[in-house]
């Protein structure tokens, strides 16, 4: 084939774009990763109140812990240090220990106090988690993907309430009966309550509030209007630790 | 060339033990061996073509994970319009009942080792997945 300099580098370039062309055309048109965070919630802001009143965990009830660990694979691994915990009950003193005041109403001080992630609205865990495998969804949940965390446990040492928990190992061994329809977790990832995301999707309640006897739990929308707003702002309650700005979405009525 | 009959027969010598793979895999029959996974024998239509489904499962898998878990949406529509619950175990086992026979056969032909099942749980071969709600 006869060809001179000129036409063979035309060819060449001409040839090297084609090559180019598919790809750079894959860029243009796939949504970028970023795009898919964005979720399709509305304006919500989901919070829990417990009524230290109506709660009997004092009593010996551990109904709401014993449904929200069957449901999500709570492992039982039988030591302290290696615990898992989404929803658990510690003394009035060790949930409020920045309340100053001298007396409280007799009967709260020896009451045991229901305690699990506060879903705030400020949260730290989010803020120095690496991979943003915890975020705050817009309706106010703070979400954990499993697929996505490495374990470093940076979320753990900023939490103040102690709500993060780490697989130290694999947890299947020590979950008396899996609940197929939910995952369980793998050995070094971190995990907490999610205030049932998962249930609220199909409409149900979260299965600690739809577990209690006694209707100490109550979640919902925090607007005004709603039966929770009303309860909220019509009694006295405490948050946990709210001189730290957190802004928890858990409150206690009193 | 010296030693002509050394290095011929050494040469002879290395290509049959370097092609004995291909080689021993001819010769035993194995060449044309398939995994062949068991398809689930009440249905005929995944949630996406066959084909679709062979090529592409593992991404589709995974955007049904960021969907589901980043986006909070866990409904899919797919191409001809119908929708399905984005449930791996829920959804996908309904019909695929039993792992060894269909999940594992491609995996382990190719070598491939999804760490899917780590946290996500299989049904126990042939039964329905238990969700409970």
């Amino acid at each position: 084939m006869n060809m001179d300099r000129r036409s063979f580098l035309k060819l060449a370039v001409l040839g090297l774009l084609a090559l180019t062309a598919r790809p750079a055309l894959d860029l243009i048109s796939k949504p970028s990763a970023a795009r898919a965070l964005d979720g399709p919630f509305s304006g919500k802001r989901l919070a829990m109140a417990i009524d230290l009143n109506a709660c009997t965990a004092g009593e010996g009830c551990i109904d709401c812990i014993a449904a929200c660990h069957s449901m999500h694979n709570v492992p039982d691994i039988g030591n302290t240090k290696e615990e898992i915990k989404w929803l658990w009950e510690v003394n009035y003193g060790q949930a409020f220990d920045d309340q100053e005041n001298r007396f409280v109403k007799e009967p709260l001080q020896d009451r045991r106090v229901l305690v699990l992630c506060n879903h705030c609205d400020n949260p730290p865990c989010v803020r120095v988690c690496p991979t943003q495998a915890t975020w705050k969804r817009e309706d106010g949940i703070v979400m954990m993907d499993y697929h996505r965390c490495i374990g470093c446990r940076y979320c753990m040492a900023a939490c103040p309430y102690g709500s993060r928990s780490f697989n130290w190992r694999d947890p299947r061994p020590y979950i008396r009966t899996i609940n197929e329809g939910y995952p369980t977790r793998t050995r070094g990832v971190v995990e907490k309550c999610n205030f049932c995301e998962e249930r609220l999707a199909d409409g149900l309640q979260p299965a600690c509030v739809e577990a209690c006897r006694t209707g100490a739990l109550k979640f919902g929308d925090l607007k005004p209007g709603t039966e929770l707003y009303d309860l909220i702002s019509s009694q006295f309650n405490l948050r946990r630790k709210g001189e730290l700005g957190t802004q928890p979405q858990v409150y206690y009525l009193m | 060339m010296y030693d002509k009959g050394k290095i011929i027969g050494g040469l002879a010598v290395f290509l049959c033990l370097a092609s004995f793979p291909v080689w021993y895999t001819a010769a035993s029959g194995k060449a044309d061996y398939s995994p062949n996974p068991v398809l689930p024998a009440s249905e005929n239509q995944c949630v996406e073509s066959a084909q679709y489904m062979k090529e592409y499962h593992m991404q589709l898998v995974q955007q049904w994970r960021d969907q589901a878990v980043r986006q909070g949406d866990s409904t899919y529509i797919s191409s001809d319009n119908s929708s399905f619950d984005i449930n791996l175990t829920g959804t996908c086992f309904k019909c695929h009942t039993n792992k060894a026979d269909f999940c594992d056969r491609c995996h382990n032909y190719t070598g491939t080792a999804p760490n899917c099942w780590d946290c996500h749980n299989v049904p126990p071969a042939g039964a329905q997945p238990q969700v409970m709600k």
